[in-house]
Parts: structure tokens; sequence; C-alpha cells
């Protein structure tokens, strides 16, 4: 009878000291032991042969072979080699990251922002090079926007293709979430995001590849143990800036210096603040239960429940989220056949505060009081008319239109897909894969408004609801072949399959409703659908492991274009070389990792096009925009305006790559350089009048072409068994110039129009020769104490006259330059952690200041004033001056988007559980010279910005 | 599965779908008549047809340019509405409003001409015959709309670009038209209308006829020798007379040319813009004419609303065209005095200027209009009516036009004087009176706020420069000489970026 022995050892770091707390577990019988200080362990293995596996946070995993007879043994623990044999996710299929030859970026889960995540997209921000997220504003439904590179395109979209577990979504909002439709997403399921920048990466999703793919992968099931884990959250949101407004004091000393008669008239007794009425501290918490492991040891499974509550900043802003998942993944005949069945569902209870009360409470005369001791209208102080009613076009009571209104909805989604692989039984290299998925979403609000708020008085209220159903169907499959070939030194990967991917939205008809139930306007039902069929094909080969080259192929059918123009091939061709692995470096102590890639590709873009933008529709109107002849009232029918030849925007797109690791990976780091063509951009331009029918529209304007220059570094500056402390910093350069605008060919043109509409025109230019999106503006002119003269712009082409001829372009939206920065110290049981991010050579057009900074907005109607921004000290504008580039500001900023301090426990109550807790900030501050409420402001235009929140909150991490 | 890509709309209705039905022609005609009235395809003007300041209403931009740069309109919010470069004539090629208009007016061509692609003889061969001649006819309507829209082009921009119904729908650079070619082509246009629109007898209510077609005829002869160089005030005299012979007279009272009830008024409105408080719904038309008038102490319930704008007065120099403002002689003068100075010191100060009531939401029997609630009215507004071909007549006859005479000149001017003063002939003028000072002076009083006085000033050549200055012509209290270019608005700097084939007017 074999009897069990004890074998005692020793665990090193490389730098030959010891490690204490390094976990050391039999393999065979799960029985588990920690070092000591020293380093060193005892544990009792079976007979014979056994194998001790080794853990210790920041290495990687080691592994002993004990031999029948030895009791003594040792190991030292190799850092993680820069996880080259992690497997990377690349759509239709997956890559070990030391064959990657495309600009991929991958961020596993201990890489991911903490802290209150209202959406999936902000745990990588400011962690990968080349990619831009914002948050589109303070309130917790409003969803981000990603731009990977700068995105290809002008306005048609620039947001990326987002594939969640080989479920390609769609782009867009549904009713009753806006633009938040990843928010449906659990964060806290999610695995893995990996962002595909180049075209070589992207170009097997063809043309919807042009703006980057980011591939989310939730968690799996993994055999052993169960595992239940259990995270906690709780925060609170404060307000971090606010539009600078005069102050009732300053309102009334100039109403009182300036004002007419009955303006001073107008004035009121009280002190108001609005915008501490409108907004609030908000709570929230975020609560989240996964359970893992095997059941029978046979079926690995994963589940999980999440729960979000989130107040907004802006009183009655709620948003509140369940969540759940469940991952089974069997595998049959000896793992030839595996199976993931993945089910993810969420509802969503939104409460929408009316964001008007933001403006509002900008605008609104701070001289008034909050509240009348009236009845009338709810009780709240409103403009009220010589006949008693609300003043037609007045500004309403900004904390009425959030305490009066009540805007909710619930949405519902859930994704889910069949994913089958086998490998073939008699050609175990071929492996079959299909995936069969759903992503159904529905939405559903209701909007209420009493018949006595002045808001909605004339329409006596409103009482409406409404509804939206999107549903997406994929199915995919594959072949996939893998064969080493020894002789020739060589692998092959090859992979060639078919998509088909159909899209419909439903809305019913939609009736809005008074409170009394008269109808006050009607939309007729819709519903739209879209199909993509797909082909492509990838070969990955590997010669002497040391070349690589990767070629895809797709050809992408669309149903939003004309028969001749709905085909496209999408190309891809890239080289790699793992110069590390040649004579002169493979035994090189300072350079452990060396590769270099290069890449060309063609993607294209086709969202932000209606589905039927190609064919002339025609809209009918409702009852109320009827035309009358004889005794009949006549629907009327309205060709819309369309573009019957739209055709994709295609991209050909290069890179060029290095990866290094220095000093055994310490130092490891990625730079890329790209340069893009775009070709037949999609934009929304003004179109010559006549031409079409409408003023603007989206159409094929023209090429452009963008480079960037990428750097990541990411390093180890100390790593012993009390200390560890790590650096990522990324840096990202990018110009884009647009080439030519076949919309206006002719040089005589300054370009199209574009960007919000400001006084009589689009406040923006496309113009071949520069960045797109450049303010196109007159040159302010300045007295000598350094304030604009109203009306007075430089005469730029010197022709003695002040016209259109003076504009200039003037800087655009986008930054030239941006940094984010990482850092990380973990001692002994406690760590620490931030995030910092920068933005240089970006512009915002304050809106606030050009819209409110001027006397004539004092007084739209004889009963109210409305406040001025504090700018109007500084100019005293009697007209609003649109176009002066005075109002452009350099929006460049260095942010700190969050910082934490966590402790760990380890293990508690007898070793039965592990114990983490931590404090956050986010949003902890931000230096700029911007002048608004935040720099960061969407296309760059500010208007009445709904503050992000500073978030500060608590959490706690069980496991067991 | 290639089959899938071939996807139609669901619910929208696309070209194909629509014009397989010849009922349909009918509500594609309703929108090109409902793109004077309203600005979108829901009430109130919702889902605007246009952006920006183009997405009001077609009559509230037109308003807005042809009468605040005159005296016979003060504008109170001229800082937040952008409407002071109008009011003080001081506009560049950057204003908002007078851009507007031109999208307005091009966008109203654009929905004619895509009717009338759709209704050519082959497309339109497989209906039944009388379907056949039903859409025949709209075509005629359909072109009179468009040389509506062509006449205000030419007027306020001399020279648009111009497109037919044979260019396409897409990417591409309209041509420019010279204004002596383009008043060509609207005249003849109107010709061929002329002779193929049915009488006033035959045609459907709230439809162009014969007299419409002749009254815009008449307009566009009595301002060409502005448009061309050349006058055709012969031509004129023949088109007043065949609209007078279409036998129209006038309405006995002259306010109810103005009320909720006026689409009652074919007598002698020729052709109205329809509008209507509950079934066409907008904020910018004759709903801007009843609400936009109401200030200071006016009260809004006698003029079936609920509540005013505060918005629109006049001039002391509009005021004096009246021989008192009482209205107990001519019944016309309805000012407000009470509380509003005749001066206007501060254009922004809606007490400085008389008002002015014209346009009322109330019924024949003193109600109120279908939505006083709302103050979206029922009245509809008079495009042309038969005092104004009256006094084209008289003034043609005026200016050497051949064809007429002064005595029936005379005697139209005096039809209209008599019903001015309450059907008394004090007011009637004998041949010593009969000059074309009168004439202007009589359209101001008659035809005010009806869309014409920016035309008519510019004829008289009283618009520009320093013969005629009111108050706060522009920008300047007492009224000052303005430069000629004002004659015309400029071609939108935008349209001159997106549209390399544009020149722009003189002196922009």
């Amino acid at each position: 009878q074999p009897t069990n022995r004890t074998v005692t050892g020793t665990i090193n770091s490389p730098d030959s000291l010891p490690l204490s707390g390094a976990t050391v577990t039999v393999k065979e019988t799960r029985q588990s032991a920690r070092t000591d200080d020293k380093g060193q362990f005892t544990i009792t293995v079976p007979a014979g042969q056994v194998t001790l596996e080794i853990t210790y946070v920041g290495y990687a995993p080691g592994q002993i072979i004990v031999a029948p007879t030895a009791t003594q043994v040792s190991l030292v623990m190799k850092r993680p080699d820069n996880n080259l044999n992690e497997v990377i996710v690349i759509g239709y299929g997956a890559t070990r990251k030391k064959d990657l030859t495309g600009a991929v970026t991958s961020i596993t889960e201990k890489d991911f922002n903490p802290g209150v995540m209202g959406s999936p997209e902000q745990l990588i921000n400011g962690k990968a090079a080349g990619v831009q997220i914002m948050s589109n504003n303070g309130s917790p439904s409003s969803g981000n926007t990603v731009r990977i590179r700068g995105g290809a395109s002008l306005s048609a979209s620039n947001d990326p293709l987002i594939v969640v577990d080989g479920v390609p979504l769609e782009i867009g909002g549904i009713s009753g979430n806006g633009n938040n439709f990843l928010a449906l997403l659990n964060p806290n399921d999610i695995e893995s995001i990996n962002i595909l920048k180049d075209a070589s990466a992207t170009a097997i999703y063809g043309s919807r590849a042009s703006n980057g793919v980011m591939i989310i992968t939730t968690k799996k099931g993994a055999s052993g143990p169960l595992k239940v884990t259990f995270n906690s959250l709780l925060s609170m949101q404060t307000v971090t800036r606010l539009p600078e407004m005069l102050s009732a004091q300053q309102f009334r000393d100039l109403i009182n210096t300036k004002g007419s008669g009955a303006q001073k008239a107008l004035l009121g007794n009280s002190t108001t603040d609005w915008t501490d009425q409108v907004f609030e501290n908000a709570i929230g918490n975020d609560n989240n239960i996964s359970v893992s492991g095997s059941i029978a040891k046979k079926l690995p499974f994963r589940a999980s429940l999440g729960y979000l509550y989130q107040d907004g900043l802006l009183k009655t802003d709620n948003l509140k989220r369940f969540s759940g998942s469940l991952v089974l993944s069997p595998s049959f005949f000896d793992r030839h056949l595996k199976i993931d069945i993945n089910l993810k569902g969420s509802v969503n209870d939104n409460s929408f505060a009316n964001q008007d009360a933001v403006w509002a409470a900008s605008a609104f005369d701070p001289t008034q009081a909050v509240r009348t001791d009236k009845p009338e209208f709810g009780g709240y102080y409103e403009r009220i008319d010589n006949a008693g009613v609300p003043v037609v076009r007045a500004l309403r009571n900004p904390l009425g239109l959030l305490e009066q209104e009540s805007h909710k909805s619930t949405v519902r989604r859930s994704i889910g897909t069949a994913e089958v692989d086998y490998k073939f039984h008699f050609l175990p290299d071929l492996r079959a894969h299909a995936i069969v998925g759903y992503d159904i979403a529905e939405g559903e609000g209701t909007n209420y408004v009493p018949d006595y708020a002045a808001a909605q008085y004339t329409r006596g209220g409103i009482q409406n609801s409404y509804s939206q159903k999107k549903t997406n169907k994929l199915f995919t499959a594959y072949l996939n072949y893998t064969k080493n070939l020894p002789g020739l030194k060589s692998r092959v990967d090859v992979t060639a399959g078919y998509d088909y991917q159909n899209w419909m939205a439903t809305n019913p008809a939609f009736i809005d409703y008074n409170v009394k139930g008269e109808v006050q306007a009607s939309t007729p039902a819709d519903s739209q659908r879209h199909v993509l069929l797909s082909y492509y094909g990838r070969l990955n080969y590997t010669f002497n492991n040391k070349y690589l080259l990767t070629a895809t192929i797709r050809r992408d059918g669309t149903s939003r274009f004309n028969k001749d123009n709905r085909w496209g091939v999408f190309p891809s061709l890239a080289l790699a070389w793992k110069i590390k692995e040649e004579n002169f470096l493979v035994n090189s102590d300072l350079i452990s990792d060396l590769k270099l890639r290069l890449g060309f590709g063609v993607t294209g873009q086709q969202e932000g096009i209606g589905n039927y933008s190609y064919l002339p529709n025609y809209t009918i109107g409702n009852e109320f925009a009827r035309y009358r002849f004889g005794n009949t009232y006549y629907q009327t029918y309205r060709p819309q305006a369309y573009v019957s030849d739209l055709k994709w925007e295609s991209t050909e797109a290069w890179n060029a790559g290095l990866d290094f690791g220095l000093f055994s990976n310490k130092v490891t780091g990625t730079v890329d350089y790209y340069y893009r063509k775009t070709k037949d951009l999609l934009a929304y331009v003004s179109v010559p009048a006549g031409s079409n029918l409408t003023n603007s529209i989206t159409t094929n304007v023209g090429n452009i072409t963008s480079k960037g220059l990428e750097l990541s570094l990411n390093t180890t500056l100390i790593s012993n068994n009390q200390l560890t402390w790590t650096v990522g910093a990324n840096a990202t350069w990018q110009d884009v110039k647009i080439t030519n605008l076949s919309l206006v060919p002719d040089t005589a043109s300054p370009g199209s129009f574009t960007g919000p509409e400001v006084g009589s025109r689009g406040l923006q230019i496309l113009s071949p020769g520069y960045a797109p999106y450049m303010f196109y503006v007159y040159k302010q002119v300045y007295d000598n104490k350094g304030k604009p003269i109203e009306g007075m712009y430089a005469d730029l082409n010197k022709d003695g006259v002040i016209n259109d001829k003076d504009f200039y372009r003037y800087h655009s939206p986008m930054p030239e330059f941006m940094l984010g920065f990482n850092t990380q110290v973990t001692y002994g049981k406690w760590s620490a952690s931030t995030v910092l991010r920068a933005s240089f050579g970006n512009y915002v057009y304050n809106d606030v200041k050009a819209n409110q900074g001027s006397w004539e907005t004092l007084q739209y109607n004889p009963y109210e004033l409305i406040n001025l921004s504090t700018d109007y000290l500084n100019t005293g504008f009697t007209a609003r001056q649109f176009f002066s580039d005075y109002f452009v500001e350099n929006a460049s900023f260095l942010k700190m988007d969050n910082i934490s301090i966590g402790y760990d426990f380890g293990n508690v109550w007898k070793n039965t559980a592990r114990l983490r807790v931590g404090m956050l900030v986010q949003n902890v501050f931000t230096i700029t010279k911007y002048d608004g409420v935040d720099p960061e402001i969407q296309n760059g235009f500010d208007n009445s910005f709904y503050p992000r929140p500073r978030t500060f909150s608590l959490n706690l991490n069980l496991s067991f | 599965c290639v089959k899938d890509l071939d996807q139609q709309p669901y619910v929208q209705e696309t070209s194909a779908s629509v014009y397989a039905k010849a009922e349909n022609y009918k509500k594609v005609m309703a929108k090109v008549y409902a793109s004077l009235a309203i600005g979108g395809q829901e009430k109130g003007d919702g889902n605007a047809d246009l952006s920006g300041r183009a997405a009001n209403a077609y009559l509230r931009i037109y308003f807005n340019v042809q009468e605040l740069p005159t005296d016979e309109a003060v504008y109170t919010w001229g800082g937040g509405d952008a409407l002071n470069p109008v009011q003080f004539i001081n506009w560049n090629t950057t204003d908002e409003w007078s851009s507007a208009m031109y999208y307005r007016i091009l966008y109203t061509v654009g929905l004619c001409n895509e009717f009338l692609r759709n209704a050519k003889d082959d497309k339109i061969s497989k209906f039944t015959d009388a379907e056949v001649a039903d859409i025949q006819a709209q075509r005629n309507d359909v072109r009179f709309i468009r040389a509506v829209a062509w006449s205000h082009a030419l007027d306020l921009f001399g020279i648009p670009p111009f497109i037919t119904e044979d260019d396409p729908v897409g990417a591409f650079f309209p041509p420019q038209i010279k204004r002596a070619d383009l008043f060509s082509y609207v005249e003849k246009e109107l010709k061929e209308i002329a002779a193929a629109l049915p009488d006033r007898a035959q045609a459907e209510d709230g439809r162009a006829n014969k007299g419409a077609a002749y009254a815009l005829l008449a307009k566009l002869y009595l301002n060409a020798e502005v448009y061309t160089g050349t006058g055709k005030y012969t031509e004129c005299i023949a088109a007043a007379n065949e609209v007078i012979g279409q036998g129209y007279t006038l309405e006995p009272t002259y306010s109810k040319l103005f009320n909720a009830d006026n689409d009652k008024r074919t007598n002698e409105i020729i052709f109205a813009i329809q509008q209507d408080g509950q079934n066409t719904t907008t904020w910018g038309g004759t709903t801007y004419l009843v609400c936009g008038p109401i200030v200071g102490s006016m009260a809004a319930t006698d003029l079936g609303v609920q509540s005013g704008w505060s918005s629109i007065r006049t001039t002391p120099q509009f005021v004096s065209l009246f021989p008192d403002v009482t209205g107990a002689t001519d019944t016309r003068a309805r000012f407000h005095t009470d509380g509003q100075s005749l001066q206007i010191n501060d254009p922004t100060l809606q007490t400085d200027g008389y008002g002015l009531t014209k346009y009322t939401n109330k019924t024949d029997a003193g109600g109120n209009g279908s939505n006083y609630a709302e103050g979206l009215v029922d009245t509809d507004f008079p495009m042309l009516r038969l005092a104004d071909v009256y006094l084209m007549y008289a003034e043609a006859v005026l200016r050497g036009g051949t064809g007429g005479n002064t005595g029936t000149a005379l005697n139209y001017v005096n039809l209209i004087r008599t019903r001015a003063y309450n059907g008394s002939n004090a007011g009637n003028i004998n041949q010593s009176d009969f000059n074309l000072n009168f004439i202007l002076a009589e359209r101001g009083r008659e035809l005010f706020w009806e869309c014409t006085r920016r035309t008519d000033l510019i004829r008289y050549g009283r618009f520009t420069g320093n013969t005629y200055l009111w108050q706060w012509k522009g920008g300047v209290k007492d009224g000052t000489s303005v430069a000629q270019r004002y004659n015309v608005y400029p071609i939108p700097a935008a349209d001159r970026a997106a549209n390399p084939n544009l020149d722009q007017n003189q002196d922009y």
C-alpha cells in the first residue's frame, strides 16, 4: 500500500528573492499550501510522481514535476512572458498573441478600469493607443462614443463594429435607450475587449470594418471546483463644473444699469441659483454575483446576476439594470465536439430627466423665486401673459421641467448564441465551426406631463407611450484547417466561411395624446430591415517560426444600396517577421522580443445611412398637416431627398508595426504607423439648392487620407515579493486631411458646409487640403485692451469689405495628440492605481457663450428676461457673433480618469473565502484652458452640456 | 438568400408605390400646395421639410423678407430671432432669413418638379382616361405653384439656380439663370398655364384657376421693368382684364377678407394659401400674422386666440398714409393706439409704434376659430385678390400701358375706396388725385401686410436710397439711405460654397 509522503520546497523570484504567499497546489489531490516569508512550503503528496502547480500574482503559473522519490524541490518563478502564448480572439477564430500580424490591442479583465461603469466601453478608456472613448454626457443613460484611430469616415458613422461573442451588433440605439445600446451588457460579465485597428486585422469584417472592430468576449465556465464571486460597489456622484452665468446680483445690477424701464420692472426680488435647483448629488450601487465551475465534472458553466442602480446628477434621472447570463460549455466525443451555449439578458429601467432643464437652469432669470404660493402650474413660478396663460416660447421653470414630468422606459435585451465546434474524427486538423445567434431588444416607454404644467399647458399635457423592437439574426459557419508541416518548417491555418445577418426594427404606430386623451400627433407604424451576406477566407502561414503571413478576403453584399453598388470585395495581406527568433538575437538578454509587422487591407463602411436611402421614399403627412381641395382634406405625400447611387465608403490602409520586449520583457511595447485613404466618403453636407429635395443630405462626397503613429509601453519597474510597480503609457498622433471633394470639385468653392447649423449655415467646413470639420469663421479683431470688437473682423482677402470671402478655417475638434498613462502599485496587501489621459489640439466651439453672451438674447417676449453668460461682461456684445473665432476655444486637456486604492485581506474566515475592498474616485480632475463645462465634447460643439459627474465609490469583492 | 438583398420598405412608400395609384397624385399635389402653407408633415410644422430657419413655414419667411424691411412693419424680437439685418436692411450673404427664403423657394420648385417628372404622359399612360385627364389637370396646378415660387425667386434674388422637371434628383450643380431669362420663363409658363387652367366657375375650391394664373402674370408684368429693364404695362392691363373677366367682385366688408371664415371669400380672393386650426396647422403662416401683431394692451381674445406674441407693429410713416387713426373714415385703419406711442424710439419695445390688426381668427358670426387654445388659426392668406388686380390695372394705365383707360381705372380705385369708407363715396378720388403716388399709398392702405410692400417700394424706386425714409430704415431712428444692392437679396454664401456655378448679385 503506497503511502503519502511530505515534500518541502522553496519558491524564488528571478532575482533570487524568496516569494512569500505563493500558492502551491498538488494537481492530483487539489491540496494546497502557501509559502512562508522565506519562500518555503511543506505539503503532503500521494505516492508516485506528482505535479505541483504554483501560482503567484504577477508571475506566470509554474509547475514542478516531483519524482516518486523526491522530497526536496525548488522553483524560480518566471515573469509572465507578456502573455505571448495567450490566445486572442480575432474574429472567425483565434490566434496566439505571438503569431499576430495585425495591429491588435487586447485588454483583459485584470487591466480593466475599476469603478462605476454604465457601459462596457469605459472599461478600457485610456488603456489602448489610438482608441478614444468619450461618454456623451453626464447622464447615466447617455452612452459613449468610441473612435478607433479617429475614425475613417466623416459623418456617415465613425463607430467601430462591435462583436459580442461572435455576434456583430447593430450600431445605434433603441427607443427607450437612446444611444446607449451597449449599456445593456453588464461590464462585470466581460472577460476581454480586443481592438482590431489595422485593415489587415479588420478586413475579415469587410464592409463594416473601416472604423476598427471591438471584439467583446464574455466570461465562460471553467472546469474545476465551484467558485463564487460577489462584488458590491457603492457610489456617489457630484457636480464638477457648471456654465458661468450671471449671478442674481450681477444680473440685477446689469438690468438696473442698462435695461429699459420695462425690463427693470420684470426683475424679481429673489436670489435663486437655478443650477442648484436642478442638480443634486447622485447615488449608485452595483452588485454582481457569479458562480462558475463544473456540474458533475462534466458540464462547465458560469452563471451571473447583476443589479445596477444609478441616479443622475439631474434630478429625476435614474437607471436601473438587472442582468443575468448563463454559459454552458459541454464537450463530447473526447473533446472533438465542443458546444458553447451563451445566453445574456438584461432589463433596463430608465427614468429620463427632461434635459431641457440644463439649458433652462442656466438661462432662467436668477432674480425669480422657484415657487409661488398659488396653486396654478403646480405652484412653480412661471411666465404668464396678460391673458393668464403661460407665455408662448418662454422658458419654463427648470425645476418644474424635472419634477412635473415623467419619462420612463423599460428595455429588455437578450443576446444568445449556440456555438458548435467539431474536430473531424477522420481528420482532426479540420474543424467545422458554426454559430447561430440572435440579438433581440424591446424598448417601451411612457411620457406623462400633467395638463397644469406650464411646459405643456397649451396642448393640455402629455400622455403617451411608445415601443420598438429590434431583431438581429445571425448565422455563421466556417471551416478551419490547421496543419504543422515539420518537413517544410511550415504551419498553415486556413479558414473559409459564410455569414448571413438579418436586422429588423419595428415601431408600432405612435399616437401622442394629451391628458384628456385628445390626439395631438401621430406617427404611422414602421418596419425597417436590412440584410448582409458575406463570404470570407483567411490564410495564416508560418515559416520556420520566423516569418508569418496572413491573407484575408471578404465579399459582402448589402441591401442598403442599389443592385449595381451592393457587392464589394475587401482583401488584405499582412507579413510579420519574428526577428527575435533569428540567430543573432535568439540569445540576447537585452532584447527579449522583437517582431516587425507590415499590413495592407481594404475595408468598407456602410453605417449611418438609412436602410432605403437609395430609393425615392415618400413620407405621408399626418392629419394635422393636410390640405383642402373642394370639401376634402387630403393627406400629403412628401418626396424625401435621396441619392440613388449611394455606395460604400472604402478605405485602403497600410500599417507598419514593431512589437518589442526588453530586459526579460520587463519593458514591452508596440509602435504602429498607419496610413489610410478613404474613398467615396459619406458625409452629411449642404447640397446645392435645387439639386435635391432638401438642403442637407448624406452622400458620397470625396476622399480623405489619415495617418497616425501609436506607441504603447508597459514596464514593470519593481517586482519582488513585497512590492510590484507597473507603469503603462500610450501615445497617439493622428492627422487627417481631405484630399478632394467630388461634390464640389471647383477650386473656386471653399468646400461643403457641415456640422451644427448656427446662423444661416453649418458652422464647419469640408475643404480639400484641410482637416475635416474645421471651424469656418471670421478672425476676430480685438481692441488694445484685448476685448473683442463687436462685428469687427480681419479683412483677410484685403478687398475692403468684410463678407463671406473673409471666412477662414480655424482648427478642428479632433485632437492631434492623445496620451494615456496608467500605473499600479502593489505593496503587500495594499494596491493603488490611477489612469490619466491627455488630449492636445482639439478645439471646441463654446456655443453657451456665443448664443448667450450678447444683449439681444436677454429678451424674446415682454414677460421675461433671460440670463446671460458671464462672458457678456467681457465682450459687451449687442448681437450674437456666431462666426467669430473668439468662440472657438482650445480644449486640450489633461484628465485624471480615476484613482483607486485597495486592500486584499487574503483568505478569511478560516480560508473559506477571499476578501478585497477598495476605494475609488473617477473623473478626479481636469486641467484645461477651455472655458466651458467640459473640454471633452462630442463634435466640438458645446451647447448646454450635461456635466459629467465626479464619482466616489467603495467596493467589496468576495470570492469563495 | 441573395434575394434577401432586395429589401423594400414595409411601411414607407417609395415613388414606385405612390405613383402606382392614380389617386395618390392628388396627395402629392396636396404637398405641393401645402409647401406654401406649412413647414413639415406633422402638427405645427413638425417633421420639418428642411433644417435651420428654413424649417419655418414658407409664409412666415416670405412675410419677414417682404414686410419687415419696409415702412409697414417693425419687429420686436429682431435680436433674438436674428431679424435685425432684415428689418434694418443691412443683411449680408450669411443672413439667416433670406437664406431660409432661398432654400424654401427652391425646395418648393423641387417638389413641383418631382411631381411633374412622375406625371409625364408616358408615366401615366397606364391609368384610365379619366384618371389621365385628372393628372394632366393637376400638372397645371403644380406648374402654377412652381410659377409662384419662381416669381418670388425672381423678385427676391434675381439670379437663382435654375432647375426643371428634366433635371435629376441627386448630386449635380444647377446652372444659374439670368434675371431676364427667368422672367421670360415664368411669363411663358404662366401664359401656357392660364390657357390650360379651368375657369373660376369650373375649378375645384382651393385650387388654382385661370384667374390665379392671369393675376400672377399681371403682377409679373407690372414689375417687368425692374426685372428686365423693359416695361410691360400693356401686357399687365391685358392680364388684369382676363382676371376681371372671370367675374370676381369685391367683398363688401374689408375685414371679412382676413378672418377665420375667409375661405368663403371666393368672390374676391383669387388665390389663397389655406390654413386650418385642426387640419392645416402651422406656427408660420397666418398664425404668425394673427398672433404676431398682438402687442401691449391688445386683447388676444378679441382676435380669436388665447395669447399673442408681441412681435409686430408699424411705423409712423405708415400710420400717416391714413386720414385718421380711429378707422372712423377709412375703416382699414385698424390701429391699436392705447398704450402705444406713435414714434419708435426703440424697436425692441412692443409699445413703441402703433399696433395694427388685420388678420383675425374670428368667424363671421363673431366666434373663435377651431383651435382657440393653441392659437393655430383657420385664416387663409389671400395671396392674390381682386383689389390688388384693380390697383395693378390702375397703375399700369398710369405708367402708360395701353388697352385700358383712365375712366375704368378710376372706377376700380373708387370701388376699393367706397368699400374702405364703409360704402360711402366720401373717400372717392377724382382724376386730379389719380397719380402714381396715390396708387402707392393706396396699395399701402389696401394691401398692407400682404407681402407686397417691398416689391412696390422697389418698383417706385423708394426702397433703397434716400427718396423715402421711414423710422429705422437702415437701422437709424429717423431712417437713412441704404445702398442700391439691397434691392435684391444675396445668393447665400452657403450655396455659393456648394454650387460653383453661382455668381453673386452685384455689390455683395
